[in-house]
């Protein structure tokens, strides 16, 4: 038997350019008939467009909820619902926070097609910043509801180091569009912390992450929102821009300094019309020294971030092969063997390769300038927004971090003095 | 303060701050590229419809939309509410084993499919036995599959048939490599689309080492024909 087999596998081995039916088709003799090759389809389209209308109805209550109700129990029940049903149900994919690599790809990429939804999960929140504040954070997010449902014993963080702190979206933000820009990776989707628990598996490195980020998320108040999102970074900007944010009182502020505790994300601004002004003088040339500094930062970190190129091209699949191959070939190694194969099976030459990986190579460098370029502007506006200090004679909060959950609404004396008329009304 | 919940009456009677005035024009510049950009999706939506003037594709399925040099192509990027599955063509596979290991799922989401049409029910199934099996047996030791996930089913002298039991295959490959190599080639590799969550960045995909991954239109979503090379 052996010795047969050994023949055929000697024999068929001849014939392997022949891919297909080496074996003839049988004819059966009684009745058999062919069982059909089984093909379950995926999610159908209609439930895509759901995802979307469910955004959107989300997004529209949690305006209501926060802006027109100033209900933070429907908040909350409105939270339990997008942990379950964006994050649980919908298992974490496509969120607004990888949506933005979609886009950035298919700027860059022609031949990319971004689908629909991807789309609305990018506009949709932005769109709702621009015009009532980070109401997607305070309740439609998956990934910053679980974080606040964790919410036990916010503590708060030193101000210096949230200011530092607060760089890191950043970073992340120019990082993941670099990556999506060149093509590379989504490595938004990939370091994804929360994904891994909605879809009950996941790496475990990525898990534990999650659950780390959940554990701290006990004391240090949502810290992947504050800290590491880069989608925060866009929803910054747009609330700051807001037209109608959610404010601490429903009517005018009295100081009383009963709201001062009530965010656990340090996101309200303490009233400073009391202190003693610096003078003005000292301001102004404090304001001008940055001022200078910004190209400077803006080069600086251009520079940086165009030396970064090789480093950074190496997470490309192809750029990475092409150095395996030149490193085999100039050393007895055997470097991503797959991968070898399966570019000798593919007739490329070795040459066009080398090109593709360093035009690769010299994309990184260009997108890196401009990264690293925005970093230091980036960097430069966190020191002039430090130094400035704005007047403010009431307790407000402040608009890009705000995420609008509207805890500390129930703070406000105020706000017992509307909901008391209110069911007076309604007597 | 400008600016507070109750709204337009407010805004109206008091006078606006300079900050207030600057904030206003970035917010509409801001709801103009975001409309513009929402228009865009919208418009190439139209555009891109199979019964449309365009027939699918952007620019009149110009082939060279990506060396174009307009400062219009960016208006001719596809978007589609065609929505895409990931799927691995078997042309490119070559059956490293990683689909096993790399799926975000713990049993991953890709699974030896066996295309009946192509099989030709042999005795001796390089997909099914060990080389040199002693036995032409069912017996563990002989089997390919590192889980028992193929079923050999007598039919009539010499014909057998192979079933595959989804439920233990692991998508490793290795029956996938011995039918290509030295039989018909009907047992395949796919992403079963019922099991696979349709990640953001498909973690098989960019682990593999053929670049057989792609993103195929969701009502098409198995490539069971083998797809050219250059496609």
């Amino acid at each position: 038997m052996r010795k047969i087999l050994v023949m055929l596998f000697l024999l068929v081995s001849t014939l392997t350019c022949f891919a297909e039916n080496r074996f003839p088709k049988p004819q059966f003799e009684k009745g058999y008939t062919l069982p059909e090759t089984t093909a379950p389809g995926p999610r159908s389209i209609l439930l895509e467009s759901v995802d979307v209308v469910v955004l959107l109805a989300a997004l529209s209550l949690a305006t209501w909820l926060v802006l027109k109700k100033r209900s933070r129990r429907g908040v909350f029940l409105l939270t339990i619902f997008s942990v379950i049903y964006f994050g649980f149900w919908k298992k974490g994919c496509i969120c607004s926070i990888g949506a933005i690599q979609n886009v950035t790809l298919w700027l860059f990429d022609n031949q990319y097609v971004l689908p629909l939804s991807a789309a609305a999960y990018f506009i949709l929140p932005l769109v709702f910043a621009l015009l009532f504040g980070r109401v997607f954070c305070a309740a439609v997010c998956p990934l910053g509801t679980i974080q606040d449902l964790m919410i036990l014993f916010p503590v708060k963080v030193p101000s210096c180091l949230a200011q530092i702190l607060k760089l890191i979206p950043y970073v992340y933000l120019g990082l993941g569009a670099l990556f999506a820009a060149t093509g590379t990776a989504f490595v938004i989707c990939r370091l994804d912390p929360f994904v891994p628990i909605f879809r009950l598996s996941g790496k475990l490195p990525i898990l534990m992450t999650g659950i780390v980020l959940l554990l701290i998320g006990i004391f240090v108040a949502r810290p992947y929102c504050r800290f590491l999102c880069p989608f925060s970074v866009l929803l910054n900007w747009m609330s700051k821009l807001s037209k109608w944010h959610a404010t601490i009182t429903p009517d005018e502020c009295v100081k009383c300094r009963l709201c001062e505790k009530s965010c656990p994300f340090d996101a309200i601004q303490i009233p400073n019309i009391n202190q003693v002004a610096e003078p003005r003088i000292s301001g102004v040339h404090r304001l001008i020294m940055l001022l200078i500094l910004l190209p400077f930062l803006a080069i600086g970190g251009g520079w940086a971030g165009s030396r970064l190129d090789v480093v950074l091209a190496r997470e490309n699949p192809t750029v990475r092969l092409a150095e395996a191959i030149q490193q085999n070939d100039q050393s007895e190694l055997k470097l991503m063997v797959f991968e070898k194969e399966a570019f000798d099976g593919s007739g490329m030459k070795k040459e066009d390769l080398y090109v593709q990986a360093h035009t690769l190579r010299n994309k990184f460098r260009k997108g890196g300038w401009f990264m690293g370029g925005f970093l230091g502007v980036v960097f430069g506006c966190s020191l002039i927004g430090v130094s400035i200090k704005r007047t403010r004679d009431s307790y407000e909060p402040d608009r890009g971090a705000c995420l609008s959950c509207a805890r500390c609404f129930m703070s406000c004396p105020k706000e017992h003095q509307r909901i008391k008329k209110l069911n007076q009304v309604n007597c | 303060m400008p600016g507070t919940c109750k709204g337009m009456q407010t805004e109206l009677t008091k006078p606006q701050s300079r900050r207030d005035f600057i904030r206003g024009i970035l917010r509409n510049v801001f709801l103009a590229v975001l409309a513009c950009f929402g228009g865009t999706v919208i418009l190439r939506k139209v555009c891109l419809k199979a019964d449309g003037a365009d027939h699918g594709k952007a620019c009149s399925g110009c082939p060279d939309l990506v060396r174009c040099k307009s400062p219009y192509s960016w208006l001719a990027r596809p978007v589609s509410t065609r929505r895409t599955v990931w799927q691995l063509d078997p042309a490119k596979c070559i059956q490293c084993g990683r689909c096993a290991t790399n799926c975000v799922l713990r049993i991953s989401a890709v699974k030896c499919v066996h295309r009946f049409e192509m099989c030709g029910y042999c005795k001796l199934c390089f997909g099914f036995f060990q080389p040199g099996a002693d036995t032409l047996t069912s017996a563990a030791e002989n089997q390919m599959c590192p889980t028992g996930a193929i079923r050999r089913k007598f039919i009539e002298e010499p014909y057998y048939e192979y079933t595959i039991d989804e439920s233990l295959c692991i998508g490793c490959g290795r029956c996938v490599k011995t039918c290509g190599a030295f039989g018909n080639g009907s047992l395949i590799l796919q992403v079963r689309h019922d099991l696979c969550v349709n990640c953001n960045e498909c973690s098989i995909a960019r682990n593999c080492p053929a670049g057989a991954y792609r993103r195929v239109p969701a009502d098409e979503p198995y490539l069971f024909k083998p797809a050219s090379q250059n496609t």
